[in-house]
């Protein structure tokens, strides 16, 4: 602490060693000149008082933690010293005369010393590491320059913490930039967002619709929510709707779901249907996206879906999951088959459509699931709708610029016959505009997962005492258990977990609240 | 009385289009996501060289040039590598001249910057002596030297503190600039008033950084800037400066020490895979001085778009008459970093926009860049724009015959040693 660097920054950035100890105050420097051979005028006979001296002063600058000498030194020997001081800032024989104020804060003494320096080099006294306030000594080099070559303070506020007053206006600024570069670089006039959802209350529907409900409130753009549910509206369902704090609307259809997956494919596309006659109907304006409650979506989907002019097709990431713990058998045959799980559009050089890539279903024929719920992959028939987007005007009687190559929606689905994919309600399915990158980017993911059509699940999630189960599903996953309660093993907590697991078998005994310590028997309240 | 009215219906019929010339003018500026850029010398940013100066490069003998790249290759990445790109420019640019007698600059292809440590650090205690023991060659070989003792000569010395030749500031401000460069121009990254090793008429350049290395890390510009203040490097330099306070006079340090705890300041001395991508993330780049008041972050920060916040009291910026740098970043007194947060977010918001506008013009970034070959508008072609705008030559230039104003054995003795 008493030695300067430089010496040490010296030796550590070349092996020159070119080494000027100027450790201990002026009169360290002048018995460094004197071991340096410099032009020191001093005697061999005074070194021994000059050390003696450098020794008192090393002592008196530990007591009082700063390099007393030098300044005991610069009062006294202010000439001489001086021009042999001791870091090299001293420019070629510049001396200046600066009159300067030097504040020495230490722990114990406050020591004010204010005096006249002939001084050339700038040396602040060494004080403790962090709680400095600005320090400087003297000013050095050439008369306008005011910026100072050798230590300086680090200067630190006092409460170094952000204030939040500051930090509101900070995020304020960082909004308005985004809001710049979306204005040049995004999207210019944002379109509304039509999302088509249809849904029906089962065990699995909460799962779904809060992921798609957390997708859908990132969503930049104005938004509507289009809900149709079968077998009518259902107050879980409203109740879900009304806590997402989007703009919706929940329309009942009058068919219940099917439990067959094909069956339920068709009626799926029915409720889309609706919805699309809906948006008719209310002249609701926007890009239809069709989000069916169990697929995942990509922000970038919805960044993407505003280029559409009438209608486009995205590439989608058909995940067929299996369900059971084996890996599907397949043959080398299919294994080397095995497609890309990517349904989207196909694209020829010059970048446009050149036709539909879909899910090859062969390697999983035969051991598809059949029934919602069952443990085999569930594959999408055909194009699925989650892959096309329309330009709600497409779907309006009478809207300018519309294509002749757009059937009328009134004309489709009217003989009950089976609409299978979007591209039905065209005339032309060449004109469809490939997005993401001519269909490169997955946009969004195709998944059914689905539990048993007839799993049990308490009414809006909300357990309500006391639950009576009246039939146990076959295949619950708990183990069959004794059903009588044995009174002796109460204190046993192993016992306890039994007899909750054996209650929950139980068909007849009506259920209590918590298991008490120590009660013989689960109580009714 | 008619042509009255008649002239006065006319005057009407002018201001009116004037009037609609200019809400013409400002909306399509508005709509405009950049800006043009005019600083003190005028809209010289994308002035072509060509034609307005001719500059003639001395033959040397290669142990200057090639053959110091040759022993150590590194020097043609790290950010002194000007000197060498800046050569292989002028020797296939078209205002090269192989007549000396219709040059208008004179360039000596020295490299002193490629001397490097086994850790990549250039050493620059040879330096002048490789720099004077080429202008002997020149002043022996050609007449050019000695009829203006070099003051139609320029050096490209892109090290710490120019022709000072030395990285430790006292140490350079002890040297001063080499004596025998007094009268040539130099071309450096060093720049700081009032300063020694500032010439008066030097061209101050950015410090070398890989163009193509930062291309090929671009984010789409849609991405939302969601960083407000970033920085990555050292606050304290332990090595050479274990006590605090001579590293970056201290400034560094309190950046540190004031904003750690503030999370609107990404500040660490990391170094991510991502540090150009997080660039282009943030608002505000933090480009405080380091031993020395330049840094290649400066290059980085106008790249990719981050508002620089300079922290270098008096520090010259490069091509400072081609580029208008108070309006584009913001300057922070050193004293004033404890405020640095208040002053960041107290600056009005149509100032903030303008300056992301600045930075967007692509003549701008380009002019910051040395790519490799070179493109209209880069920072050769600047340094050219910059020696052009300082010809013609002033009457001190050309010396009378015998008339001798160097001293050749000026110096300290060790620079006098043959190289």
């Amino acid at each position: 602490m008493m030695k300067s660097l430089l010496p040490q920054s010296q030796l550590r950035r070349s092996s020159a060693a070119a080494v000027r100890s100027s450790g201990g105050g002026a009169a360290g420097a002048d018995g460094a000149m004197a071991d340096g051979g410099g032009a020191g005028p001093r005697a061999p006979a005074s070194s021994t008082f000059w050390f003696l001296l450098h020794a008192l002063c090393c002592l008196i600058s530990l007591f009082l933690g700063f390099r007393f000498s030098r300044l005991l030194f610069f009062l006294l020997f202010s000439t001489t010293a001086l021009y042999h001081s001791t870091t090299s800032s001293s420019s070629a024989a510049v001396l200046r005369a600066t009159t300067t104020t030097t504040t020495t804060t230490t722990t114990t003494t406050t020591t004010t010393n204010t005096f006249t320096l002939s001084f050339a080099a700038a040396n602040t006294p060494p004080s403790g590491p962090a709680n400095r306030t600005a320090l400087e000594a003297a000013s050095s080099g050439n008369p306008q320059s005011h910026v100072v070559v050798g230590r300086h303070g680090i200067r630190i506020r006092p409460w170094p913490h952000p204030d939040p007053v500051e930090v509101m206006r900070a995020h304020r600024i960082m909004e308005r930039v985004q809001e710049e570069q979306r204005r040049w670089y995004g999207v210019k006039e944002p379109r509304q967002v039509l999302v088509v959802t249809p849904t029906y209350s089962r065990a699995f529907q909460a799962l779904h619709l809060t992921g798609l409900l957390h997708s859908l409130r990132n969503v930049p753009y104005p938004l509507t929510w289009i809900v149709v549910e079968a077998g009518g509206t259902t107050n879980a369902t409203a109740a879900m709707l009304a806590r997402s704090g989007l703009t919706f609307v929940h329309i009942p259809f009058p068919d219940r779901m099917p439990h067959d997956w094909a069956d339920r494919h068709a009626t799926e596309n029915r409720m889309r249907l609706h919805a699309l006659r809906v948006i008719r109907e209310r002249k609701m304006d926007g890009v239809v996206v069709f989000a069916d409650d169990s697929n995942v979506h990509s922000m970038e989907l919805f960044d993407e879906v505003q280029k559409v002019q009438w209608m486009g097709a995205v590439s989608v990431g058909i995940l067929a999951h299996t369900g059971t713990a084996d890996q599907l058998r397949l043959s080398e045959e299919d294994k080397q088959n095995m497609p890309l799980p990517v349904q989207g559009p196909a694209c020829n050089s010059s970048g446009h459509l050149a036709g539909w890539h879909t899910f090859n279903s062969l390697p999983f024929s035969g051991k598809t699931a059949t029934v919602v719920g069952e443990a085999a992959p569930v594959l999408p028939r055909g194009l699925e709708w989650a892959g096309f987007v329309l330009n709600s005007r497409m779907l309006w009687k009478e809207a300018d610029g519309k294509p002749d190559w757009v059937k009328d929606l009134d004309a489709v689905g009217e003989n009950g016959e089976e609409i299978e994919n979007p591209l039905t309600l065209l005339n032309d399915p060449s004109s469809v505009e490939p997005l993401g990158n001519c269909g490169k980017k997955v946009l969004l993911w195709w998944l059914r997962v689905e539990a048993r059509a007839d799993s049990k699940f308490p009414q809006g999630w909300v357990i309500e005492p006391p639950l009576e189960v009246v039939v146990p599903a076959k295949r619950t996953p708990w183990p069959e258990t004794t059903t009588e309660l044995p009174s002796e093993l109460l204190d046993d907590k192993q016992e306890q977990e039994d007899r909750r697991l054996s209650r929950a078998n139980k068909s007849s005994r009506p259920q209590g609240t918590t298991k008490r310590k120590g009660d013989p028997q689960g109580q009714d309240n | 009385m008619g042509t009255g009215a008649g002239s006065a219906r006319a005057m009407a019929a002018a201001l009116a289009v004037l009037l609609l010339a200019c809400s013409g003018a400002v909306a399509v500026a508005r709509a405009q996501d950049t800006e043009r850029i005019e600083g003190s010398a005028g809209d010289v940013l994308e002035d072509d060289p060509v034609g307005r100066l001719k500059v003639y490069i001395y033959e040397l003998p290669t142990k200057y040039n090639k053959k110091m790249v040759a022993k150590d290759s590194r020097c043609l990445s790290h950010m002194f590598a000007a000197e060498i790109f800046m050569h292989r420019f002028l020797l296939s640019s078209a205002i090269r001249t192989l007549n000396p007698e219709e040059a208008d600059w004179f360039y000596t292809p020295v490299y002193t910057t490629c001397d490097l440590t086994p850790w990549g650090h250039p050493l620059p205690f040879k330096s002048p002596r490789i720099m004077r023991s080429a202008i002997q060659f020149i002043s022996n070989r050609w007449p050019y030297w000695n009829r203006t003792e070099g003051a139609d000569h320029f050096f490209v010395v892109p090290h710490d503190f120019g022709a000072c030749f030395h990285y430790q500031e006292e140490k350079a401000i002890e040297r001063g600039v080499l004596p025998l460069l007094r009268r040539a121009t130099l071309v450096q990254t060093f720049g700081q008033k009032d300063h020694v090793c500032l010439k008066e008429g030097s061209v101050t350049i950015p410090p070398y950084a890989p163009p193509q290395k930062m291309k090929t890390h671009l984010v789409p510009p849609g991405t939302p800037r969601s960083i407000f203040v970033y920085f990555r490097g050292l606050f304290y330099d332990t090595a050479n400066d274990p006590e605090g306070g001579y590293y970056a006079r201290g400034a560094r340090a309190s950046v540190w020490e004031n904003f750690k705890n503030n999370p609107l300041f990404d500040i660490s001395t990391d170094h991510p895979p991502t540090y150009y991508e997080d660039m282009q993330r943030a608002v505000f780049c933090l480009c405080p001085l380091g031993w020395a008041p330049w840094s290649p972050r400066l290059v980085e920060a106008v790249v990719f778009g981050c508002i620089p916040v300079i922290i270098a009291d008096d520090i010259v910026l490069p091509f400072a008459d081609a580029i208008p740098w108070e309006e584009i970043g913001v300057f922070v007194a050193e004293d004033d970093v404890p405020k640095l947060d208040t002053i960041l977010t107290s600056i009005p918001m149509e100032v903030i926009l303008r300056k992301q506008r600045l930075l967007a013009n692509p003549s701008m970034k380009q002019a910051m860049l040395f790519p490799q070959p070179a493109q209209p508008g880069d920072a050769f072609h600047q340094i050219l724009n910059g020696l052009a705008r300082k010809l013609p030559h002033g009457e001190g230039v050309f010396l009378k015959p015998g008339q001798k104003v160097l001293n050749w054995t000026e110096g300290p003795r060790g620079d006098l040693k043959p190289w």
